[in-house]
């Protein structure tokens, strides 16, 4: 986003600064949407959280804060009890003379026939315990994380800022493409109208019939390959058709305005007119969809991964780490879910306030 | 007369409004007047003079959240302190014994009722009458107002009316409870002359029979002979001057109203240049008719001897020659058919270099489409247009965009003319960026500085945005913007209509300096006929897309042929 502040005509920018400067709000959000944005650098050059694989905790270590004790390692189980007879069921006889042949075999029938794998099956299990209390104990798997560990026992901390770096990627390159096709679009269609408008809205139309999920099924059925660039994909290209609707109703507004006659007056062309002059006077529609979808699209990832088209296995992505706070709930493990809850609140609310204090900014006739 | 008691009596009125944080800025600064039962008072100001929101402060429709009335001010109605009712009882208040009417009847009905069913519940909510009592005294109302055919008109959406018509149906509305005070806020300002004149009429027809008393309020001063018993000036919050009418009128003893009364050109003669307001405020009073001695004041620029000679000679050296331009509009029919709408029908001129053009109608006559249409803003339908023997219609786009240069415009809202987001100095680099003028970029923005010097602005401008701007600023910077260029064509589509009295002298005394230093020939089109008057050399009348008079200013102004351009001429208010 600095970047941005940066570019373009220094006098609009320049200003625009200066009261973004003035708006405490604007720049506590940016300072939040800044240091997203580092972490997201430095995990992606591997400065930080490179070594997020690593499995240091116990399963499922709790977070510090709440103690090894709150919640032991291992799972409850409620002992089995056997259930009382019903006295109505008719194949009672049969279960209970089927029991008692279980308990009279003592192991699972063969059927005669003899395992192939049961010398390695049985090397296997004689090596397996010893192997598997090596790191548990030897080499210092911590009962507690500062935030907790996943099912594997790795720090939901650097799983989160290393999952940050997809979800924001994906979040804001796909919004930053569908909002700019949807501008494009939009303003072609508004500028010029007739046959021009006519096409694109056919094209918005068929886009709009299909429901989204078939049509992001589909894009993903023709892009056939699972990674961030796909989802990126998937979501801009499915995502333009908000921002179109809205830039093309701004520009069919303004382009009938004086000030854009006047420019065609003194000869502006009309590329120039679509983007010098009336695309500043209308961007406050584009950045709040840009706001709008960034959060949407974040939580996209999340459906798409549990379709299966979202993040290969391997990359971590908050909608993944949802995605198994799903079923780590149940168990009462709520620590990687308010993690990655916490992480998504954080910047999308930042960022919202950003994008709204950013419109404010940009507009000269606001005090 | 009931009482000698002044039906509204406003005193020490003070209003802040707050802006931003902490600061607050002062409307109205301690304003008294009163206003007499049975008689009609004209509250007369330029934009920002807190006459609009001294009306709007004895309504009680000031914005609750930012406008504070300092707590010793007093609004008296009939001796009951005004501000010091509950929410509840002024509402009862308003409506009934005190009405208003807006500028803009567009905007002021809703546009989804029919205006029976607008005027009915005003008579339902405050007299407590049945639908169908309603429904009989809206039908008396709207004849009474002049709506012809009031049986069918009473179920018209708003969309279906005029504009004057939509006028007096919101003149209904006030007067349906028989509202013992009226506030008319600059009721005419959005109609045409014609349309002007007979409401005008109206409301003093009603505040006759219905023994009202009336506040009118407007920025004209010429229309407060027509209807006021006494005027109020105001400027910047303050009362610069009350009387009665005639007395202000004919002997104004504040410079500020004398300014006001001189500033708008006059039919009857042509000063050189038009006085400004600072000429009077100044305290010197510079001599109208300069008959050889002329007022030295300090710091005031003398005005020039003679007076300025207007009209067309054999030897005018014709520029652009526009015969039968015609433009029409089509509006789809059906799934093949389309009906023809036509905006301009053959429409023929020849303007001169160093001229000036005046272009009159009232609107819906056409005449900013034939601006427009010149400047190929929109297609034209048919005819051609002469520029240097080749048609500007005909051209290619491509041709045409060197042709831009030479032929320019200056719209008539100087708020919506000018890009919000580009600061002045954008505004003035781009069409020299466009047309390659100077050598670089260094030139262009002394040249930019130069022109803006030349406008009449500080060079300070330069960096700011348009909406730093006051109306007659912006303006400049619009015609600086088309200076760029060194146009030969200036195309004035009502381009001095939004502004203030005063500030429309400058601009026009602007506008012809630049013409006798340049020799630009104007297109100047207006509906307000003592502006053209002023500055044009050829008038050319328009009444619904055709010509119907054309002749020198001077000759047509004094022998009106056609019933059109006498009946324009009738509905001026002029006061003396």
């Amino acid at each position: 986003m600095t970047a941005v502040v940066h570019a373009g005509s220094p006098g609009l920018w320049l200003l625009a600064w200066r009261r973004l400067r003035a708006d405490r709000v604007a720049m506590a959000s940016l300072a939040v949407v800044a240091a997203f944005l580092l972490m997201l650098v430095l995990s992606a050059s591997g400065l930080i959280v490179a070594d997020w694989e690593a499995e240091v905790g116990v399963n499922y270590a709790p977070p510090g804060f709440v103690g090894a004790a709150a919640a032991s390692n291992e799972v409850p189980v409620a002992p089995m009890q056997a259930l009382p007879d019903n006295p109505f069921d008719p194949l009672a006889d049969d279960i209970r003379a089927l029991r008692a042949q279980l308990a009279g075999a003592g192991s699972v029938e063969m059927y005669g026939v003899a395992d192939p794998l049961a010398d390695d099956m049985a090397q296997l299990r004689g090596a397996g315990p010893g192997a598997e209390a090596a790191p548990r104990a030897g080499a210092g798997r911590r009962p507690t994380l500062p935030f907790g560990g996943d099912k594997w026992g790795h720090d939901v901390i650097k799983k989160t800022i290393k999952g940050g770096e997809t979800s924001i990627v994906v979040g804001l390159v796909a919004a930053l493409l569908a909002v700019s096709l949807g501008t494009l679009f939009g303003a072609l269609s508004g500028y010029w109208g007739g046959v021009v408008d006519d096409c694109f809205n056919w094209f918005y139309s068929i886009f709009t019939a299909i429901p989204s999920v078939l049509m992001i099924l589909a894009v993903a059925a023709v892009l056939q390959q699972k990674g961030v660039l796909t989802i990126v994909l998937i979501l801009g290209l499915t995502g333009w058709t908000g921002p179109y609707r809205l830039i093309r109703a701004e520009y069919i507004k303004h382009k009938s305005r004086e000030y854009v006659l006047a420019a065609d007056a003194i000869g502006a062309s009309h590329w120039s007119k679509m983007f010098t002059h009336i695309f500043p006077n209308v961007s406050h529609v584009a950045l709040v969809q840009m706001s709008i979808l960034v959060v949407g699209f974040i939580k996209a990832e999340v459906i798409l991964s549990f379709l299966g088209f979202g993040v290969p296995v391997g990359v971590v992505s908050w909608g993944s780490m949802l995605n198994e706070a799903q079923n780590e709930l149940i168990l009462g493990r709520w620590w990687q879910l308010t993690a990655a809850a916490i992480a998504m609140a954080l910047l999308v609310t930042a960022f919202s306030l950003f994008t709204d204090a950013l419109r404010d900014a940009l507009d000269p006739k606001v005090k | 007369m009931m009482s000698d008691t002044p039906l509204l009596e406003i005193s020490n009125l003070r209003i802040a409004f707050r802006s931003g944080r902490r600061a607050m800025v002062d409307a109205v600064k301690g304003v008294s007047f009163q206003v007499l039962r049975n008689a009609t008072v004209a509250l007369v100001g330029e934009s920002g003079s807190g006459k609009s929101v001294s009306s709007l402060a004895v309504m009680g429709l000031l914005p609750a959240d930012s406008a504070v009335i300092a707590p010793d001010s007093r609004i008296l109605f009939d001796g009951r302190d005004l501000l010091a009712l509950s929410a509840a009882e002024r509402r009862a208040l308003c409506g009934k014994e005190i009405a208003m009417i807006f500028q803009e009847p567009m905007s002021s009905l809703n546009p989804v009722f029919t205006v029976g069913a607008q005027i009915a519940e005003v008579l339902r909510l405050h007299m407590g009458m049945s639908a169908a009592q309603a429904r009989r005294r809206t039908l008396e109302l709207l004849d009474e107002v002049g709506i012809p055919d009031p049986a069918t008109r009473i179920d018209a959406y708003p969309s279906q009316m005029s504009g004057g018509q939509q006028q007096r149906v919101m003149i209904a509305m006030a007067i349906a409870c028989e509202p013992r005070l009226l506030i008319a806020d600059e009721p005419t300002t959005a109609l045409d002359v014609t349309i002007q004149k007979q409401i005008l009429e109206l409301i003093a027809r009603l505040q006759k029979r219905h023994a009202m008393a009336v506040l009118f309020i407007t920025h004209d001063l010429g229309l407060v002979s027509e209807i006021a018993d006494h005027v109020i000036v105001m400027r910047h919050g303050e009362v610069r001057e009350a009387g009665p009418a005639r007395a202000v009128l004919d002997r104004p003893q504040d410079g500020y109203t004398k300014a006001l009364l001189h500033c708008r050109p006059s039919l009857d003669a042509r000063p050189w240049h038009l006085p400004v307001i600072a000429d009077y405020l100044a305290g010197a009073e510079p001599q109208r008719y300069a008959g050889g001695d002329i007022a030295e004041g300090q710091g005031v620029t003398p005005l020039h001897p003679l007076e300025r000679q207007r009209g067309s000679g054999p030897d005018d050296e014709p520029l652009l020659v526009v015969s039968n331009l015609s433009k029409s509009f089509y509006q789809r029919e059906g799934w093949f058919g389309k009906r023809e709408f036509q905006a301009v029908k053959d429409v023929s001129f020849t303007l001169a270099r160093g001229k000036t053009l005046g272009v009159v109608g009232e609107s819906g006559s056409g005449k900013t489409t034939v601006g427009l249409t010149l400047l190929r803003l929109h297609q034209a339908s048919g005819g051609s247009a002469l520029f240097d023997g080749r048609d500007l219609l005909a051209m290619s786009a491509r041709e045409f965009q060197a042709y831009k240069r030479r032929i320019q415009i200056i719209f008539q809202n100087p708020y919506a003319s000018l890009n919000p987001r580009f600061t002045v100095g954008q505004i003035l680099l781009e069409p020299m960026r466009i047309h390659r003028i100077g050598a670089g970029e260094r030139e262009r923005i002394a040249l930019a500085h130069q022109l803006l010097e030349k406008v009449g602005l500080p060079a300070s401008a330069f960096q700011r945005y348009p909406h730093e701007f006051s109306g007659g600023q912006r303006q400049r910077i619009a015609i600086a913007r088309c200076l760029t260029m060194q146009p030969e064509i200036l195309v004035c589509d009502e381009s001095v209509s939004a502004l203030d009295v005063s500030v429309q002298a400058q601009v026009l005394n602007l506008l012809q300096d630049l013409q006798d230093e340049f020799g630009l020939s104007y297109i100047f089109i207006s509906h307000d006929l003592s502006v053209v008057k002023y500055i044009a050399d050829q008038v050319m009348v328009m009444h619904q897309g055709a010509v119907v008079e054309m002749a020198d200013s001077d000759q047509l102004y004094r022998d009106p042929r056609h019933p059109y351009t006498r009946a324009l001429l009738a509905a001026i208010p002029r006061h003396g």
